[in-house]
């Protein structure tokens, strides 16, 4: 099996790897013993995230993207392979065990309001982390959360707000800074701004480049929408069926794609320009007449860009 | 609060629950100062006198008459409410809690714990609830704590399986996800994240429930099982008046008309909180 | 020239909430022509989905109320029409596409009975003609082995082929006009791809109108020919495709065309975003409901509405709502950068 390193954790050592990742679904026995058809949500990848690095996941409904974020960051266990977060192994370890690696991993989901517990205020959401890791008390904490309001461009006076008050970029401001509450080293980025409105999404995409210049954030983000991750990521990992097929630093995936379904999702984005559009072919991928092939592996085919073959 | 006034404005039947549900509870909780007759006491001279606004008969003012031992029927009526809805709303609030908690236990662990509760929750589904509380009431003797232990019992399971199913959907959503992405435990997840977000259908669970037990509680008095006497209950009502029917109308009329009246008020109340809490319900976002 | 195929006259459409009275969609005019495409961008709460929805009598009421307004479909001011009446026309003469296929469509019907209901309600077809229409439809929209297929339920399609079966349903009775709302916004990118293909096809060989309404303007700028973006329930700007994207009128055109990557890296630039929130329409602001977030906001455009015409230079047909002159204010600011 290769396993790909990209130039940028040559140097330092990788903050996340993971190795020969599968989450299988189903399985195993059902009623009255009968043998049930699992599904493969992830089916054997492998990558690497450096410190400060954006390491960009693309792919189609039931790609294994959204699967692949929560069985990195231990949500989900995995059915088979390893997760190691500055080289310590995080599969199999106990909630307890867990806990400190909690702090330097964090998650942003799609649904900004989803993501809200409905019935607490934003100011005690966002506090919660430094509660639950006692890292401030009292009018400490209170200070602190203030700061974190402040930091994701969020009026402090707005904490004893409810989610429903807000509008849907607020939310996902209210979201970030939970997250960055513990000043994690690493998030999974579930589709951020998807589920935001067109003005919005240009500011939070910014919030999370200042967040990441700011305390060194590397980022997982898992997206559909290649034009953003065009611009937010230093690398792209494209999934298909649980598999990767291709993965490359960002210019090389948009100028060179090698893999078929790579163009096909590249010929199929929308460009805001009728210049453009009017001379576009959409190229079709057929996965079910071309699935990735089970005995496939991740090949190197130029600097740094992999290629299941 | 505005809202919910403007809200109850809207709905006729709501607001019809709520006048009727807020009189017995008020009648109840000022029982003493309304300058009743007493309840236990009677006098044999007034022995069933009818109503006074029939216009039969009627030396005593006795509005809605008096019983076989010369009680009044109004002031019976009145203290009966004490006993029948404190005994209802207390097993129900018992119930609430044991049926709540074991419901958001069943559906945050689920397998075993979840398969283990569930099937005790439908074998005393199988069972006809009414039996099982006869037998419990016989085997423990009717006293007021028994009574209210009895009712919470055939009361928890109905909770705790509608709580469990919205624990199950809840337990999924993302800030959940997210409370465990940041380390934080189990008893503060379920407290914190889940419980709060429950309530909601629980209490309209509750109103419903409020009602079955109020309906089961009478049901035990009539049986000779409920609170013992010299304390009024509308079942015990039910059930001397029966001998009199013929005669004496009015003695099973008004505790009857009582009891579907607090029934239907509660039913009408639990309606429209679903309705109120019901974000579908509620204009647009 | 011969009458547009649809005339919108200063619809007004309020909901009565709880929290107040939402101003959705505020003196709103257009015109079609009969073979035009229309795409109209916005975002949540910018009027662009709801208008439609109340001119075909589909906004719940209460709390949905109309306030002004005529819309002329042929002739006929649908907002007079009985719900009969308007019944007729909603999968007859006008046909739709909603965003989620999966809610649209019954789940317990075959996709059959669904796709014959209308043929034999509105065109009189027999059910065995209706069956043979139908199966034509699936073909036409590319769903393989249709005259198996057209006997599965719902759930048995994928995303895409159940999109594909909603626009079949659109088409079933040749509407003159197709409306589509965010019909393509829950599919994945290629299947996304697949449909506006067939929906240009359609357009070529049918000369089917359409009213596509989106939040994309990549989606917007490959099928359109004209484009009208609105805003806190009015139309800020709206003219030929190519006009609006390459000189936009309008701040939030221009602010929403700055703010999307063109292939830029993040090394190359920051991106452009819009300050602000979006309008809470309980509340609407005196005047341009885009000034708070205007960068080129003048006094004026926080004291009266402007209204939606064509200023100088100008191409043929684009016209704005805003007084302020955005050109010549780019020009400047890039004049004083040199």
């Amino acid at each position: 099996m290769t396993r790909p390193t990209s130039a940028t954790s040559s140097a330092d050592a990788p903050l996340v790897s993971v190795r020969d990742l599968t989450k299988h679904y189903g399985g195993g026995r059902g009623f009255l013993g009968a043998s049930k058809f699992a599904v493969k949500a992830i089916d054997g990848i492998s990558f690497d995230i450096a410190p400060g690095e954006t390491l960009g996941l693309v792919g189609e409904s039931g790609s294994g993207k959204s699967t692949t974020g929560r069985v990195v960051l231990q949500l989900e266990s995995p059915t088979g392979g390893d997760v190691l977060f500055r080289g310590q192994s995080l599969v199999g370890l106990s909630p307890r065990q867990l806990k400190p690696f909690r702090r330097e991993m964090q998650v942003v989901f799609q649904d900004p309001y989803a993501a809200l517990n409905p019935r607490m205020t934003v100011g005690d959401f966002v506090a919660e982390p430094l509660i639950v890791h006692k890292l401030a008390k009292g009018s400490e904490r209170a200070d602190r959360t203030a700061e974190l309001f402040r930091r994701v461009g969020l009026d402090p006076a707005f904490m004893k707000r409810y989610p429903h008050e807000f509008s849907g970029g607020q939310r996902q401001r209210v979201n970030i800074a939970r997250a960055v509450a513990m000043e994690p080293s690493f998030i999974v980025a579930d589709e951020p701004i998807t589920a935001l409105d067109v003005s919005i999404q240009a500011q939070i995409v910014n919030l999370f480049q200042d967040l990441q210049e700011s305390l060194g954030i590397a980022y997982l983000f898992v997206a559909h929408d290649l034009s953003m991750v065009r611009y937010l990521c230093h690398r792209v990992a494209v999934m298909l069926r649980g598999r990767i097929v291709e993965m490359a630093p960002t210019e090389a995936i948009f100028t060179d794609a090698r893999h078929p379904y790579t163009r096909a999702l590249l010929s199929a984005i929308p460009v805001p320009d009728p210049d453009i559009e009017a001379n576009r072919r959409h190229l079709a991928y057929d996965v079910d007449a071309n699935p990735p092939a089970p005995d496939a592996a991740l090949r190197e085919v130029g600097p740094d860009h992999f290629l299941l073959a | 609060m505005r809202s919910f006034f403007s809200a109850l404005l809207r709905s006729k039947a709501g607001l019809f629950g709520w006048i009727i549900l807020s009189i017995f509870v008020l009648a109840a909780l000022l029982a003493p100062v309304l300058g009743l007759d007493s309840p236990v006491r009677g006098s044999l001279s007034a022995r069933l006198d009818p109503p006074t606004w029939t216009g039969l008969f009627s030396p005593g003012p006795h509005p809605l008459g008096t019983d076989q031992l010369g009680r009044d029927i109004l002031s019976r009526i009145i203290y009966g409410s004490r006993v029948t809805l404190a005994v209802a709303a207390a097993a129900v609030i018992l119930g609430g809690i044991v049926g709540v908690g074991l419901g958001i236990v069943a559906g945050y662990f689920r397998g075993m714990t979840d398969r283990i509760l569930m099937r005790l929750v439908d074998i005393q589904l199988a069972f006809p609830l009414m039996l099982l509380a006869l037998l419990v009431v016989a085997a423990l003797g009717p006293s007021l704590r028994n009574i209210i232990i009895v009712l919470a019992l055939t009361s928890w399971i109905r909770y705790a399986r509608i709580i469990r199913g919205q624990v199950l959907a809840v337990r999924e959503r993302e800030f959940v996800q997210s409370a465990r992405a940041i380390g934080s435990g189990t008893l503060r997840i379920m407290f914190r994240h889940i419980l709060p977000n429950v309530l909601t259908p629980a209490l309209v669970v509750g109103t419903l429930e409020l009602a079955r037990v109020i309906i089961m509680d009478a049901a035990l008095s009539f049986l000779g099982l409920g609170v013992p006497p010299p304390a009024p209950s509308w079942g015990r009502m039910l059930a001397d008046g029966r001998t009199y029917l013929s005669t004496a109308w009015w003695i099973v009329t008004f505790p009857g008309l009582a009891i579907v009246l607090t029934v239907l008020s509660v039913n009408l109340v639990g309606d429209w909180l679903r309705d109120y809490f019901d974000p579908k319900q509620r204009g647009l976002k | 020239m011969t009458a547009p195929l649809l005339e919108v006259k200063n619809l007004s459409v309020v909901f009565d909430t709880e929290g107040g009275t939402v101003h959705a969609v505020n003196d709103v005019s257009y015109t079609i022509e009969a073979g035009e495409t229309l795409g109209i961008v916005g975002e949540s709460g910018s009027g662009k989905s709801v208008h439609v929805l109340a001119m075909l009598g589909l906004i719940p009421r209460p709390p949905g109320r109309i306030v002004s307004g005529s819309v002329l479909f042929e002739g006929r001011d649908l907002l007079k029409l009985s719900e009969a009446e308007l019944r007729n026309i909603r999968g007859g003469r006008i046909g739709f596409v909603f965003q989620d296929p999966m809610t649209s469509l019954n789940p317990v019907l075959t996709v059959e009975r669904q796709l014959i209901e209308p043929l034999t309600r509105h065109e009189g077809l027999s059910r065995r003609k209706a069956r043979e229409r139908a199966v034509e439809l699936l073909d036409l929209v590319g769903i393989p082995s249709a005259d198996r297929r057209i006997g599965q339920y719902p759930h048995q399609f994928s995303g895409g082929m159940r999109q594909r079966v909603m626009i079949a349903i659109g088409l079933a009775c040749s509407p003159k006009l197709l409306i589509a709302d965010e019909a393509t916004t829950a599919l994945d990118v290629t299947v996304q791809a697949q449909v506006l293909d067939l929906v240009r096809d359609l357009k070529k060989r049918f000369g089917t109108t359409v009213i596509w309404i989106t939040h994309d303007m990549g989606v917007v700028a490959g099928l359109a020919d004209n484009v009208q973006v609105m805003y806190g329930g009015r139309i800020m700007e709206r003219g030929p495709v190519r006009s609006i994207f390459k000189q936009p009128h309008s701040a939030y055109t221009w602010g929403l065309l700055r703010s999307l990557p063109h292939g830029e890296t993040r090394l190359t630039k920051r991106l452009y975003q819009i300050p602000g929130q979006p309008p809470d329409l309980t509340e609407p602001p005196v005047g341009d409901p885009f000034a708070p977030r205007n960068p080129f906001a003048t006094p004026r455009c926080f004291t009266e509405t402007p209204p939606l015409r064509q200023i100088e230079g100008m191409a043929p047909g684009h016209q704005v709502a805003a007084w302020y002159d955005l050109p010549a204010l780019l020009a400047a600011e890039q004049g004083t950068e040199r």
